[in-house]
C-alpha cells in the first residue's frame, strides 16, 4: 500500500449501493441479507464437534445442523464469506488495510478490547433473541416493512443511545 | 420470466450458493466503502458527531423498499414469494435493546465486525470472538429462554397490515420519514461541527 488512505464514500451513495445489493438478493433469491445466522452455524458446528450428543439434543443447535448435508454448506455462510472478501477488496483498493486497534486517542488497547468482547457478547445474545441482526432484521426486514424488524431497529437505536454516555471513555 | 428467480426454479441449491457469495461480495464492499469497518466511525452515530450509520441504513432500506414496490407493481417480481420473517414482538424488542447496548459498547454489528477484522482492526477480531461467545451462551441457555423466544407471535406481519394503510401509502410515508430524517441529520451534524 502506498500509505494514502482514500476518504469514505458519500453515505447516501453507499446506502444506494447497499440497497441495490439487497434488492438484487430479493429478486434473485426471494430473501434478503444476513450475518448473525452464519456465525450461529459456526457456533453450532463447534459445539457439534466437541459434544455431538449435546448438540443433537438441543432444539437451538439442531436448527443449524441439517442431517443430510454439511452444515457449513449454507446460504448465509457463503454470503458472509462473500462479505469478508468484499470488505477485503474495498479496504485494499482504498488503502485502508492497517493493523490497528480502533479506539479514542485516550483509550488503551486493553480497555477497547474489554468493551469489544463484552459488547460483542451482548450483541451475539441479542441477535439470537431477536432472530437476526442489523443485516437480517433491520435492513432486510425493514425493506419489506416487517413489524418485528422495525421494532428491533428502533430498539437498537434506543438501547445504544441510552448507554452511550456510560461507555464513552473508549472513544475519547 | 418472473422473479424471485430461485423461488421460480430457475436454478438449484448449489447455484444459489454462488449467488450467495456474489451478493455477499457486494454487501461487504459497500459496508467497507461506507466506513463501517471502523468502530470509531460507527460509534460516532450515538454521540451525534457523525450520523453516517443512520444515513446509510435508511438510504439502503428506502432504495430496496422502492425497488420491491415498483418491481411488484410492474409485475416483474412476485411479492407473495418474497420472504417476510415472522414477528415475535417482545423478544425482538428486548433483543434489540440488548443488541443496541452491545453495539455502542462493542463498536460493531455482526457483519461489520467481520469486515473490520479482515481489514486489520484487532478490536474487530475481539468483538467477533465475543459475539461467538454470546451466541454460545444463548444456545446453552436456550431451554430456559425457549418460551420467551416464541412469545407474542404475530406471523409475517407488516406495517401496512398493522396500521391498516395501503402498501403504497406506507411506502410513501417511510420515504417522507426518511427524507425528514436526512434533513435533520445534516442539520445536527452542522450544528455540532460548529460547536467544536
Amino acid at each position: 500500500m502506498s500509505g494514502t488512505t482514500k476518504p469514505y464514500m458519500n453515505p447516501y451513495f453507499a446506502g444506494i449501493g447497499l440497497g441495490l445489493v439487497l434488492l438484487g438478493s430479493y429478486v434473485i433469491m426471494g430473501r434478503g441479507l444476513g450475518a448473525s445466522g452464519a456465525f450461529t452455524s459456526v457456533v453450532a458446528v463447534g459445539v457439534q464437534s466437541l459434544a455431538p450428543a449435546h448438540a443433537q439434543s438441543s432444539e437451538f443447535y439442531k436448527e443449524y445442523l441439517p442431517a443430510n448435508s454439511n452444515p457449513l454448506k449454507d446460504w448465509l455462510v457463503f454470503e458472509v464469506a462473500g462479505v469478508i472478501v468484499g470488505g477485503l477488496i474495498s479496504g485494499s483498493l482504498a488503502g485502508r488495510m492497517k493493523r490497528v486497534v480502533d479506539r479514542g486517542p485516550n483509550a488503551t488497547p486493553n480497555m477497547r478490547f474489554t468493551y469489544a468482547f463484552f459488547g460483542g457478547a451482548l450483541m451475539g445474545f441479542g441477535s439470537k433473541l431477536a432472530r437476526g441482526c442489523t443485516s437480517g432484521q433491520a435492513l432486510t426486514g425493514g425493506a419489506v416493512l416487517s413489524v418485528g424488524s422495525w421494532t428491533f431497529m428502533i430498539a437498537v437505536f434506543a438501547g445504544a443511545y441510552a448507554v452511550a454516555y456510560f461507555v464513552r471513555r473508549q472513544w475519547t | 420470466m418472473t422473479a424471485p428467480f430461485y423461488r421460480y426454479g430457475l436454478f438449484g441449491d448449489d447455484t444459489s450458493l454462488v449467488f450467495a457469495f456474489v451478493i455477499g461480495l457486494g454487501f461487504g464492499f459497500f459496508l467497507e466503502r461506507a466506513g463501517f469497518g471502523s468502530a470509531t466511525k460507527l460509534a460516532s452515530q450515538f454521540y451525534g458527531r457523525d450520523l453516517t450509520v443512520f444515513k446509510v441504513m435508511f438510504t439502503a432500506i428506502v432504495t430496496a423498499m422502492l425497488g420491491l414496490f415498483w418491481l411488484g407493481w410492474l409485475g416483474v417480481l412476485d411479492l407473495s414469494r418474497v420472504l417476510v420473517l415472522p414477528t415475535y414482538f417482545t423478544p425482538q424488542l428486548i433483543g434489540g435493546l440488548i443488541f443496541g447496548v452491545g453495539f455502542v459498547s462493542g463498536g460493531y454489528c455482526p457483519g461489520t465486525c467481520a469486515v473490520a477484522a479482515v481489514t486489520g482492526k484487532m478490536d474487530g477480531w475481539v468483538h467477533l470472538a465475543g459475539m461467538l461467545a454470546g451466541i454460545f451462551i444463548f444456545g446453552e441457555l436456550f431451554p430456559l429462554l425457549a418460551n420467551f423466544y416464541s412469545s407474542d407471535p404475530m406471523g409475517a406481519a407488516t406495517l401496512d397490515q398493522v396500521l391498516h394503510v395501503p402498501y403504497g401509502v406506507t411506502v410513501f410515508l417511510v420515504v417522507v420519514l426518511a427524507l425528514a430524517g436526512f434533513l435533520a441529520a445534516e442539520r445536527i451534524e452542522k450544528k455540532l461541527q460548529a460547536v467544536h
